[in-house]
């Protein structure tokens, strides 16, 4: 299995992470700017970040947990088939 | 270069995308069955869609010279309604025996409800019952971690399942471990929007290794990419992976899996033919 250097790494996917930094940047300053009420999908998005700065080795499946359901019974009933992509708090 | 696309919903792509799958080399494609998008009205609809999946779709597969594989259920989005899903469930042993018939799939969870997980233990004891494997759909985005530990504890507890005879697929990071510390195979799907990227799929193969893992597109009606799987070797290749540990990854080991139906034919000049 390869091994790559940092330095290859910044190669191979550093212009990609820093596009989609500043979309995310974007994204917030666009939230920002909109009226009205925000929901659950902003708060755990700014949980989720919160494991960005960290120096974890798991950061990725720890954004995925911040964004997960962490229950653990099947719910009465689907009463929609989409997944909205963060868990709203109430089973 | 060669692959084995072991996640494609042909039914819903162009002859196009065989011929670019085929250029790219691809050597087999598996279609589990699934949701079209909007709910089927009746049972004969699906008779239909198995009809579509047993016979038409592996003679269009064929004027490209690739063979086509297929899994039988009802999905998990189409499974609220249990007196529905039974009667479709009913006709699964009509189908079983087809010759391009590789098992029970794409079964799973979608918003993890009772009726959900009912429909989900009945499809594995039709499994059990006719010795088929089994494919899973694990559900979408907040619901998968969930989802995952509930389709784990239903396979567990029926005591004729053999993990390695079944793959759990979708998974990300937060789930694969799970799925391979019991024992089971785990499928990561490359989706443009949703689901894992080449790049983290990559990430976790270096992580936990090249063993009881495939990579699919699941491409399908929505947005998706059906070379995927050829994009990802390209970055392998990218990532200095040797042309062994990539073919390990996008030809054996989906192999491997399926050829424990007696009805997956190897590819000539595959080591397992």
């Amino acid at each position: 299995m390869s091994k790559l250097s940092r330095k290859k790494v910044l190669d191979l996917y550093f212009m990609d992470a820093r596009h989609k930094l500043i979309d995310l940047a974007a994204f917030l300053d666009r939230l920002d700017r909109a009226e009205g009420e925000s929901d659950f999908r902003s708060e755990a998005l700014a949980q989720a970040m919160q494991h960005l700065l960290s120096h974890d080795p798991d950061r990725a499946a720890k954004v995925l947990m911040t964004l997960s359901d962490p229950t653990t019974e099947p719910i009465a009933t689907a009463t929609t088939k989409a997944a909205c992509g963060a868990w709203p708090g109430k089973a | 270069m060669r692959y084995i696309e072991p996640h494609g919903h042909m039914v819903s792509r162009t002859t196009d995308d065989y011929l670019s799958m085929v250029t790219a080399g691809c050597e087999a494609v598996c279609e589990p069955a699934f949701w079209a998008g909007f709910d089927r009205k009746s049972v004969d609809g699906f008779y239909d869609y198995f009809c579509q999946l047993t016979e038409h779709e592996p003679r269009r597969a064929a004027k490209f010279g690739l063979p086509h594989y297929c899994w039988l259920c009802i999905n998990p989005k189409e499974s609220e309604d249990l007196h529905f899903a039974k009667e479709v469930m009913e006709l699964i042993p009509q189908f079983i025996d087809k010759p391009n018939v590789l098992g029970i799939g794409e079964i799973g969870l979608n918003k993890n409800s009772a009726n959900e997980l009912k429909v989900l233990e009945r499809h594995i004891e039709i499994a059990a019952e006719h010795d088929q494997l089994i494919l899973v759909h694990t559900p979408h985005l907040e619901d998968k971690y969930k989802g995952t530990r509930l389709i784990l504890d239903a396979l567990k507890n029926q005591s004729s399942i053999q993990p390695e005879r079944c793959i759990i697929d979708h998974v990300e990071e937060h789930t694969i471990g799970m799925v391979l510390d019991e024992g089971f195979w785990a499928g990561m799907t490359l989706y443009p929007e949703s689901k894992c990227s080449s790049s983290r799929a990559i990430d976790m193969l270096e992580h936990y290794g090249t063993q009881r893992i495939w990579m699919n597109s699941a491409c399908d009606w929505g947005i998706s990419r059906p070379l995927a799987v050829p994009h990802a070797a390209i970055e392998m290749k990218q990532r200095g992976h040797n042309p062994q540990w990539i073919d390990q990854v996008v030809y054996s080991n989906p192999i491997t899996f399926m050829k424990q139906s007696s009805r997956f034919q190897p590819p000539q000049g595959s080591p397992q033919a």
